[in-house]
């Protein structure tokens, strides 16, 4: 039979738990399964595996231990930091800034605040994805509780200038929170060198197990819990600990502590070898994203003419694994919110990919989707009626 | 999202009647409401059957393989036949689609409707064709 090359470009959906993390995991579900509520032997074993944990992924960001808050996905973190933080606060004032292409575990939580009474600016970004910290300056009034900047996003990779902002909340006295999902395990991420007073990551993100998340919260900083009804988590979300999976995201906090510069180093040449692959065999292909400031396993790109959702199809048939940021893929049948944001023209957006690499991604890989996009572009376009209006246009 | 029948995957990757038809009896192009996509269909009629179909399309799985069903079923019939061809009955013929799917089946017979009126247009003919009711209403619900 026939073996079909697998390359997983997907790395930006999830990632898949590194041996190492799996391996730390495996006790915890049988000889070690104690709760780290109890007092006995069983539990304070457990308990100290949580606490081993919490030290090793406050380390990855240069946080304390006591200033993480376990979760059990980005989405709970983001939702946390938002309702969390601007209900804990609301007595200094009812106004959030946040930016347009935040994920929707930020978006959504905005509109809910809103309906309960807080106002809401999204500020825009400019056509690499940048926030302008001049636009946060002139956001921020005297209502103004807290300010919520993606630190990479996960669509075009485009790296958000935390710092800067970080200091213009610092001395106007407003609350930050970053959305450092995304970046987490492929750059560096210092909680001090960002100035930031709470960050949310994701371990499956990061060679982690699924359902393992965390939230760092600034000491001294107040937030409401969202999960109410246990002690959990200094009182801050209750519900007995997924104890194997905070584990598992410690192990895979070590690992990336330990290889955050192999990794960059690795993913970026990589990616930078299969851009140049494609844009020259490709025509009519705009490359998303700022073109420096950009996570360095991103490949976001537009193809004219061609709808999205097509060429991931092919591409899967040659067992090509990736995103499309097109509408037809989306449940909402609307083009992705971040490109539409950029100003991406809608029918380009309808065309677009993107590609996220991995530790596991190879030169090989990189030359296999050199060779198979290309005549899956030219197929489809040469099925698209937009294509042959262009070509008689000429 | 839903998975797509194997008669649709199958009509995806090997689409019938892809092209354009020269000097075609009627062309209709037609866009879809809801995501954006462009789907165009030529057919050739000789004494009153369409003898040939062919269609370019700017879309997702769905929209090409509903085109190529749809170009697919008018082969052959009469003009009066072709225009009672319904985007359920596409759907059908394809082993069903994705509920969320369902408007790029609309865009394949809004695309045949609108050839079919260019073509009584073409004619001199008054045309017959009533364009099918917008119903990406349905999807927005979300
Ligand atoms: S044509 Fe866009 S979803 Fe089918």
């Amino acid at each position: 039979m026939l073996t079909v090359r697998k390359v997983y470009l997907d790395h930006a959906a999830t990632t898949p738990a590194h041996p190492k993390v799996v391996e730390a995991m495996m006790p915890y579900f049988t000889g070690k399964f104690g709760n780290p509520s109890n007092l006995h032997d069983m539990g304070r074993e457990a308990k100290n595996a949580v606490e081993e944990a919490r030290a090793k992924t406050s380390a990855l960001i240069n946080a304390k231990p006591e200033e993480i808050f376990f979760t059990s996905s980005g989405a709970e973190s983001n939702n946390f930091a938002l309702k969390g933080l601007a209900q804990a606060n609301n007595q200094k004032g009812k106004h959030i800034i946040v930016s347009q292409i935040e994920h929707f575990s930020i978006l959504h939580p905005a509109k809910t605040l809103e309906k309960a009474g807080f106002t809401v600016t999204y500020v825009p970004t400019d056509r690499t994805g940048l926030v302008d910290p001049g636009d946060i300056a002139r956001a921020i009034t005297k209502d103004t509780v807290m300010v919520s900047i993606m630190h990479a996003n996960n669509e075009i990779g485009t790296i958000e200038p935390i710092e800067e902002i970080a200091k213009i909340t610092k001395e106007k006295g407003v609350l930050f929170h970053t959305d450092a999902v995304a970046s987490v395990g492929w750059i560096p991420v210092d909680v001090k060198a960002l100035g930031v007073d709470a960050l949310s990551l994701s371990g499956h993100q990061f060679y982690g197990p699924k359902g393992a998340a965390a939230l760092f919260v600034r000491k001294g900083v107040r937030i409401k819990p969202l999960i109410e009804g246990g002690i959990q988590e200094d009182g801050r979300r209750a519900g007995t600990e997924n104890v194997p999976a905070l584990v598992g995201l410690g192990k895979a906090a070590e690992l990336a502590a330990a290889e955050v510069s192999h990794r960059m180093s690795y993913t970026a040449q990589l990616r930078d070898r299969l851009q140049k692959g494609l844009t020259e065999r490709i025509e009519h292909v705009v490359i998303n994203g700022h073109p420096t400031r950009r996570l360095p396993n991103n490949l976001n790109l537009s193809m004219w003419y061609v709808e999205g959702e097509s060429m991931l199809l092919f591409l899967n048939m040659e067992g090509v694994y990736v995103s499309s940021g097109s509408a037809c893929t989306s449940r909402t049948l609307k083009a992705s919110h971040v490109l539409t944001c950029i100003g991406t023209d809608a029918a380009v957006a309808n065309g677009t990919l993107l590609m996220t690499l991995g530790t596991g991604s190879t030169a090989e890989d990189m030359d296999y989707v050199i060779e198979k996009l290309p005549p899956i572009v030219q197929r489809l376009r040469e099925m698209s009626p937009l294509y042959e209006d262009m070509l008689k246009k000429k | 999202m839903e998975q797509y029948s194997s008669k649709v995957m199958e009509h995806f990757a090997h689409p019938h009647n892809v092209g354009e038809i020269e000097n075609a009896d009627g062309v209709g192009t037609v866009g879809n409401p809801v995501c954006g996509d462009v789907m165009r269909l030529y057919i050739k009629v000789d004494k009153n059957i369409i003898t040939d179909a062919k269609f370019k399309t700017f879309g997702c799985g769905a929209a090409i393989a509903t085109s190529s069903m749809v170009t697919d079923l008018v082969k052959g019939k009469s003009v009066d036949e072709a225009l009672k061809i319904s985007n359920a009955a596409v759907a059908e013929a394809l082993g069903g689609l994705p509920r969320v799917k369902m408007h790029c089946s609309v865009l394949a017979e809004e695309a045949l409707k609108s050839a079919l009126d260019d073509y009584y247009k073409k004619q001199g003919k008054p045309s017959p064709v009533k364009m099918p009711a917008e119903t990406g209403h349905e999807h927005e619900m979300e």
